[in-house]
């Protein structure tokens, strides 16, 4: 396009908001990335309770369903639902953009500042959505769990499933596989935010990556161990 | 040719406010019926159109380069002079004119002089305003620092950068005012020929150099601000793109050119290396405020390492010479004392054409730490580019065309003897005398863009009916046009043998072997015969590829060095006329007896303005005499 | 300083124009001496050219001294070749030696087209200035420079960010594309001084407008840009931006139109 075709005009004059701006969307993708790392540390903390006794995890199961006589479980996946799903909206529309951006590639790149973490996120971010959706028939709904025990009343046999579910290698296997994406998501994810919501500072910058490095090995580490304690037999 | 500078009557310091008082205003409603060419978008150029457009005309502002943020203003680094005395050490409006006056050795025009020393203040309000980041203090108040041989500290800078944030702010103006829609910028568009219609300025032809498209533009009023011709000398510090084409232009269609041959030379630039070399990098001049300038007493020990040479078999000759001013002596003193120890046989480096720039001494008394913050970028830089390290080895250094202070000549309006021809900036010859002092380019620019041309401008305008222009098939407009492309033709159907960098660098060569540092009468009348001959075997023989229709730098080179071939020569003649040393003119023959330039009041204390007369004929050179009521003529020492 | 020379083999994007189609082509640059910049051993090739009747390697450059921000290319797949906080225009050749091979592409982004050769078009970036990368401060009389006073940390941050030369390397190294480097820049330099404070919040939703119209891509963080940019901008700056966008996002109202005068 010619110097002269190009327009000049501001946000107001093109009607530009908030979720048509780039950065907007960026803020929705972080925003929404905040409520879903904080989900997947809550599971993971939640979870431990795995390594306390069938008890305590089938407790813990029907804590989480009992909350606000029942409604709790369901405010909790209507919002993970609305961050999921914007959180893919924004990712998508934010890819394609970004492709449009350079249609002629490079013949040669050399990457200095970027990681691997960093440059994988839309693979990374696509395996976690198969992962989820396998997750959720796996151990919450059960059709894809042949020794699945569905709650009766209000007992629940979470620890059961969860224990059956990990001695199939293949299963435990493709759980760790999962996890190993979660962390390459979150590394980069985690640092990601807090740039893209502003919390930048010379005097913290360092602590954001430490962060960012902390959090997901915690996350990641402590999620493999349940199915390799299963498999080796710390759980059964 | 008469010539009028137009200077307004009364005491100096009233001068300018009576002339804006006496100035005619066009009406608000009329403006935008004004349209203003505006060539160059530099400091003079892209504050001027931001300005012009600011106040209600219609301004068409061309460049070169890719954007109007490139133009070469951005490379100056040291700082910009104002007269607000923040410091208190006795700094003052006329203080800033006496030593502009004085620093250009008494060849300037008084009333433009005081005139730029009284709106430098409002310079460092209007960028403050603009947000130009200058430094400051931890009190939050601006910082000052002494500049280029100056004893009160005047000068405001932004780091090393401060060209190139004055420039972004004038950029940032000149943008705001694209996105109103006031002006509309010309990228990759070069002047190529100025249209008069009557006998008055009315348009410019132009080159698209994306699509080889020649056009004209028409307007009620053309404004050249497009800097000075240094590159007459192949190797110089200016950008590669910077050419004389659009003053050589103007001057051809009578124009009148003011002092052609005062160049500057500025003293600390980085040696060459070998033929490959395409530029010269300054160091800013800063940089002398606690380096010391030596070369070894003995020939013998030129080839020695410098750490080797013992202190008393140095000859720190600044500080020999001029004991008060010492290694910041102005400009055109210091290159000329480097030139002489170098013609000595006492250079050093292996060219023998350098000087050393030690630090040694400041590091020892200030510590390394200083000197990092103080000149780190440009230690950096030196070291990029020579590969030495300035902590530990002593710089070199060496003189390189630096500045133009001849340009077109222009009256106390800025307007050349062509009416409605405005030259603004570097372009005209007006303020710097024969020789500039530092920090004072950015000044001048700024000056004649934010405040002189709204004024001047207007009051041309003022007087032309509004709206009304030579339409574009008018037999001038077209002429000219046809003209321009025949000459574009002219160049890609020669297909020789050379390319126009073999003539551009032939050129140089003989420029600054014979009117650089030092000139002489042989000297001269030697050039004046090569130029012509180089000149017809470039018509003969230069090799342009290529084609018109697409971005084509050869072509582009082609016609500015065809430019830069009769612009040399004139520079030779008026060199050759000013029988006496002034400034940056410095005439072997005459020198006192210590070898400094020995100036003649009598015979030559006026501006030579030469007049063109047609392809083939002796341009005239008529005079405008200067006269000195507030600074009293007198030799320039730095002793 | 070397004295040894290099020989050099070359591969150059070459493309007549935006609309025709390019290719890569390969030259030899031989007898290449470690002093020159790398821009002089392309002239020296380009003479090389020019000798043989062909027509030369198109590409940017004005100053030559690292600060107008007009070379553009990538050298071996880093904008401005491999040296940091470096232009094309001060790299020199002795970061290369003998016998290397070396590929250079123009900047490639959509809102950056290719005007020929290794020469773009970036106007895209004085359109993001024109719509709101200045402070409305027409040339007239403004209060005393010193009246404002700026403290020393602002007014340094500011500089760090206004050091930008507009060169676009930042673009050329983003994984996307992304121009929120250039754009923060001006954002940050602009909005830490107090001058420009009244259209800050502003400034941040055009420019970010403008910037989105231009067809760059969004930045995900990599960081590329920081180690590309020969000016050493952090980016720090885009954290900035965003902040700012996000208040300005939350506070905007529509403009009202004001009532008229006597």
């Amino acid at each position: 396009m010619s110097v002269a075709e190009q327009s000049i005009a501001g946000a107001e004059v093109r009607g530009h908001g908030f979720l048509a701006s780039s950065v907007g969307r960026k803020v929705i993708m972080a925003a929404t990335g905040v409520v879903l790392f904080g989900f997947v540390t809550v599971h993971m903390i939640g979870n431990t309770q795995a390594y306390m006794g069938a008890k305590s995890l089938n407790g813990y199961a029907e804590f989480l369903h009992s909350m606000l006589h029942g409604a709790g479980i369901w405010i909790f996946r209507g919002v993970l639902l609305a961050a999921s799903g914007l959180h893919a909206w924004a990712a998508i529309s934010l890819t394609l953009d970004n492709q449009a951006a350079r249609p002629v590639g490079y013949r040669e790149t050399q990457s200095v500042a970027s990681t691997w973490s960093s440059r994988t996120m839309r693979w990374s971010g696509f395996i976690l959505v198969v992962f989820i959706v396998y997750h959720l028939l796996h151990l919450t709904t059960g059709q894809l769990h042949p020794a699945f025990k569905a709650p009766q009343g209000h007992e629940y046999f979470a620890y059961d499933n969860f224990v059956s579910a990990f001695k199939v290698p293949a299963v435990a296997g493709f759980y760790v596989i999962a996890q190993l994406c979660l962390g390459l998501h979150m590394w980069h994810g985690v640092w990601s935010f807090t740039q893209t919501l502003g919390l930048s500072h010379p005097r913290y910058d360092g602590l954001r990556r430490n962060f960012a490095t902390g959090l997901t090995l915690l996350v990641v580490g402590v999620n493999i161990s349940y199915p390799i304690a299963v498999l080796t037999g710390c759980i059964h | 040719m008469e010539l009028n500078a137009h200077i307004p009557d009364g005491p100096i310091q009233q001068k300018w406010e009576k002339h804006q008082f006496d100035s005619k205003l066009v009406n608000p409603a009329n403006k935008r019926k004004y349209r203003i060419i505006m060539v160059g978008s530099g400091l003079a150029g892209g504050a001027g159109a931001a300005s012009l457009a600011e106040l209600g005309y219609n301004v068409d502002c061309f460049c070169y380069q890719d954007s109007p943020r490139r133009a070469h203003s951005i490379a100056a680094q040291g700082g910009i002079n104002a007269a607000k005395n923040y410091r208190n050490d006795g700094d003052s409006v006329f203080r800033l004119f006496y030593d502009t006056v004085k620093g250009g050795d008494f060849r300037a025009r008084e009333a433009n002089v005081y005139r730029l020393a009284e709106v430098s203040n409002n310079i460092i309000d209007q960028s403050v305003a603009n947000g130009v980041p200058f430094a400051r203090e931890y009190g939050g108040l601006l910082d000052n620092r002494s500049f280029g041989g100056a004893q009160v500290s005047r000068t405001f800078y932004a780091r090393g950068q401060t060209g190139q944030q004055l420039l972004i702010g004038a950029y940032q103006a000149l943008e705001r005012q694209v996105g109103l829609g006031t002006v509309k910028m010309y990228n990759r568009h070069e002047m190529l020929e100025l249209i008069m219609v009557d006998g008055i300025a009315k348009g410019i032809v132009t080159r698209d150099m994306v699509t080889g498209a020649i056009e004209s533009h028409i307007a009620d009023a053309v404004i050249l601000s497009t800097g000075g011709y240094g590159n007459v000398f192949y190797l110089s510090t200016n950008a590669m793109g910077c050419n004389g084409t659009a003053v050589w232009r103007a001057y051809k269609k009578g124009a009148a050119f003011g002092n052609p041959c005062f160049t500057q030379i500025h003293p600390t630039c980085i040696p060459v290396t070998g033929d490959h070399q395409s530029k010269l990098t300054l160091m800013s001049e800063s940089l002398r405020n606690d380096g010391r300038v030596w070369v070894p007493k003995k020939k013998e020990d030129c080839k020695r390492v410098p750490a080797e040479i013992k202190e008393d078999d140095r000859d720190y000759y600044l500080e020999r010479k001029y004991p008060s001013f010492g290694n910041l002596a102005p400009r055109d003193i210091s290159s000329r004392a480097a030139k002489q120890v170098c013609d000595e046989g006492r250079g050093v480096g292996e060219t023998g054409l350098g000087v050393y720039l030690d630090f040694s001494d400041a590091i020892r008394r200030l510590g390394k730490n200083k000197i990092e913050e103080k000149y780190g970028n440009l230690f950096e830089m030196y070291e990029r580019i020579t590969d030495e390290n300035p902590y530990e080895t002593p710089m070199r250094i060496y003189p390189a065309v630096h500045y133009t202070m001849g340009g077109l000549w222009v009256d106390y309006n800025l307007m050349s003897t062509i009416p409605g021809l405005f030259v603004a900036g570097e372009a005209n010859f007006s303020d710097h005398g024969a020789n500039r002092l530092g920090a004072s380019a950015l000044m001048q620019g700024l000056a004649d863009g934010y405040f002189v041309l709204p004024a001047t401008v207007s009051n041309y305008l003022a007087g032309l009916k509004p709206g009304v222009r030579p339409a574009a098939d008018h037999p001038a407009v077209v002429e000219t046009e046809t003209a321009v492309k025949t000459r574009v033709e002219k160049l890609l159907s020669i297909k020789g043998s050379k390319s126009p960098t073999h003539f551009h660098r032939e050129l140089g060569k003989i420029m600054w072997e014979y009117c650089g540092m030092a000139r002489n009468e042989a000297g001269l009348k030697k050039a004046l015969e090569l130029i012509p001959k180089l000149r017809e075997e470039f018509w003969k023989d230069v090799r342009v590829v290529g084609e018109n229709e697409s971005l084509n730098q050869s072509l582009e080179m082609a016609a500015r060095v065809a430019d830069f071939l009769e612009l040399g020569e004139l520079m030779c003649l008026d060199a050759l006329q000013r029988r006496e040393s002034c400034g940056g003119h410095f005439r072997e023959e005459f020198q006192t007896e210590d070898g400094e330039a020995l100036r003649d009041d009598e015979n030559f204390c006026h501006t030579a303005v030469w007049e063109y007369k047609g392809e083939g004929q002796t341009p005239v050179r008529h005079i405008e005499s200067l006269t000195f009521e507030y600074v009293h003529l007198a030799t320039r020492s730095y002793k | 300083m070397s004295h040894k020379s290099m020989n050099l083999t070359l591969h150059v994007w070459r493309q007549k124009n935006a609309k025709c189609d390019g290719k890569f082509v390969e030259y030899k640059a031989d007898g290449v001496s470690p002093d020159m910049s790398f821009l002089e051993m392309l002239d020296v090739v380009n003479e090389g050219l020019i000798a043989k009747g062909e027509e030369p390697v198109e590409f940017d450059h004005d100053c030559r001294e690292g600060i107008c921000g007009t070379c553009s290319m990538v050298i071996n797949g880093r904008p401005h070749g491999p040296k940091e906080r470096t232009t094309t225009c001060q790299l020199h050749m002795r970061s290369f030696k003998d016998g290397d091979s070396i590929t250079l592409e123009p900047w490639r982004a959509e809102a950056f087209p290719v005007v020929r050769d290794l020469v773009v078009d970036r106007s895209a970036f004085d359109r993001i200035i024109a719509v709101g990368g200045f402070i409305t401060a027409p040339a007239g009389s403004p209060q005393d420079a010193n009246s404002l006073p700026i403290s020393k940390e602002n007014a340094d941050l500011s500089m760090d960010a206004a050091s930008c030369i507009g060169c676009g390397a930042c673009v050329a190294a983003c994984p996307n594309a992304s121009a929120m480097l250039f754009v923060s820049a001006k954002i940050s330099h602009l909005g830490l001084l107090p001058q420009g404070q009244p259209e800050r919040y502003l400034r941040v939703r055009d420019m970010i407008a403008q910037m989105d119209a231009e067809a760059f891509g969004t930045c995900t963080n990599h960081g590329e840009c920081e180690t590309a940019c020969p000016k050493g901008i952090k980016m720090e700056n885009i954290a900035r931006m965003n902040r700012d966008f996000i208040k300005a996002s939350l506070t905007f109202r529509h403009a009202t139109i004001g009532g008229g005068g006597a």
